[in-house]
């Protein structure tokens, strides 16, 4: 049968067989992590690119345009050919930067994001690292971004970069609370922080978007204010701030930004999917002979979808209405869905 | 030395380290290909409408005491929530007793969140 472990497995037995052959069987247990590293590394690399295409369908589609259609099929190479062309543009060097931090920033911004890919699982068992404390691990190591805006904005000396790199670090620390809030409750249910576990979890009850619709919301909506987009783009609003953070930045550098930012929305779209919508499950038992990550594939294009569709037809919030959203309605109303699963947990007996 | 501990994490160093290379790789592979035309104007911090200072666009300036703020209070709730973490792993062997311990725990915390909301500390103007 198709399945994800399965690839998995006959993937692994032919490297090992591989390295075998050349002699290097004896250091699989390195081998194989570079490779699950490199797959996916791959992976995300083509999938950012098709997001980046997506996006921009969408938005075409919602504003009655048509969208990129020159370069490639329906303009699928559109995103290839600007990586190459922002390859090979003028690296321009503003001269009041602080050297370091310049140059650092984008790289940051890139790791980040990334890295929280490596503990989402896409099919049982088809995960670089299945972390035993992952969802922790994702919110810590994505967290980093934050660290990346701020040197951007603070060494390019210009205060267009600093002022947008303030309002975004106050932004993402603000819907930080909420975002780590709105998980507590799943994490409740199902007495684990490993992202398989919790997903085996909703195959014996139902998906957490049922019990903790709240909590979904929550999520979607602090993940989209961390990714720094609209609605919740004032950080960028180029009406206010030019380009905010990354004002001083051009070429390749601009696009590590960029990229980090399309994988901040894959890596929080991709926790949803796992979290809240039953991650490689399908949605009725005679589904099941759908292999499990291309429904997992399928849930992360919808949510991504909905993600994009906000963007598109939320107007801007202005500073003031973002902290209040942030501060007096998103954190209390998580704290009370703790509170409110806790009480039912205990009450209703285990799993609700 | 935990070996298991070790054979966990190397995935994600490994994973870490590639995602470190290939955009360091590009930003030297595009100083290659790239062209070079300085000129002063373009290397000057980028501004808008007539210059107000000596030096252009210069941002070492005081900023407003609300980021600092902001930033204080996301200390205190960042940490609560680390602390609620593990309380929620094990939320359904403690039963009742961690429930009620947590919400004094939370109770102090919706005071505090109160107290700031009241001083004016949330406020954005």
């Amino acid at each position: 049968m198709l399945s994800g472990e399965n690839i998995v497995k006959s993937v692994s037995d032919l490297l090992h067989q591989l390295y075998a052959m050349v002699g290097l069987s004896a250091f699989k247990g390195v081998l194989d992590p570079i490779v699950a590293a490199h797959v996916m590394f791959g992976f995300i690399s083509v999938f950012v690119m098709f997001l980046v295409w997506m996006e921009r369908k969408v938005s075409a589609h919602m504003q009655s345009r048509i969208g990129p259609n020159r370069v490639g099929i329906f303009g699928l190479l559109q995103t290839v050919a600007d990586a190459i062309k922002l390859t090979i543009k003028e690296d321009i060097k503003p001269v009041h930067r602080d050297k370091i931090p310049y140059y650092i920033a984008p790289i940051i911004a890139f790791v980040a994001t990334f890295a929280g890919m490596v503990v989402i699982p896409f099919d049982k068992g088809m995960v670089v690292q299945d972390l035993n404390i992952g969802l922790l691990y994702i919110i810590a190591i994505t967290s980093f971004t934050v660290i990346a805006i701020l040197s951007a904005g603070w060494s390019s000396n210009n205060k267009f970069a600093l002022l947008g790199g303030f309002r975004s670090a106050a932004q993402i620390v603000s819907y930080e609370v909420p975002l780590v809030l709105s998980l507590v409750p799943v994490i409740m249910m199902t007495g684990t922080l490993r992202l398989g576990g919790i997903v085996e979890y909703q195959s014996q009850n139902h998906w957490f978007v049922l019990y903790q619709f709240i909590a979904f919301f929550i999520f979607i909506t602090s993940a989209t204010a961390e990714a720094n987009r609209a609605p919740f783009d004032i950080p960028e609003a180029e009406s206010e701030l030019i380009g905010g953070f990354h004002t001083e930045y051009s070429g390749v550098k601009f696009a590590m930004f960029f990229l980090g930012e399309y994988i901040a929305v894959i890596v929080s779209s991709a926790v949803a999917v796992t979290v809240f919508l039953g991650g490689w499950l399908p949605p009725f038992a005679f589904l099941a002979f759908v292999p499990g990550f291309i429904w997992f594939m399928i849930k992360l294009l919808l949510v991504i979808y909905l993600v994009m569709a906000f963007r598109w037809t939320f107007p801007r919030l202005r500073v003031d209405q973002l902290m209040d959203f942030g501060w007096k309605v998103l954190i209390p109303v998580a704290i009370l869905n703790i509170l409110v699963t806790g009480f039912c947990v205990l009450f209703f007996g285990k799993g609700v | 030395m935990n070996f298991e501990f070790i054979e966990n994490i190397l995935p994600l160093v490994l994973a870490l380290l590639l995602a470190m290379a290939v955009p360091t790789a590009l930003i030297l592979l595009s100083a290659l290909l790239g062209p070079r035309k300085d000129n002063e104007t373009k290397l000057s911090p980028y501004e808008c409408g007539i210059q107000t200072q000596a030096i252009p666009g210069d941002a070492r300036h005081r900023f407003n005491v609300k980021f600092y703020l902001v930033a204080m209070c996301f200390l205190v709730f960042d940490v609560e929530v680390v602390f609620l973490f593990p309380w929620a792993v094990l939320f359904q062997k403690m039963a009742w007793g961690g429930f009620l311990s947590m919400l004094g725990f939370l109770g102090v915390l919706a005071f505090g969140w109160f107290y700031l909301w009241k001083r004016g500390a949330l406020e954005w103007e």
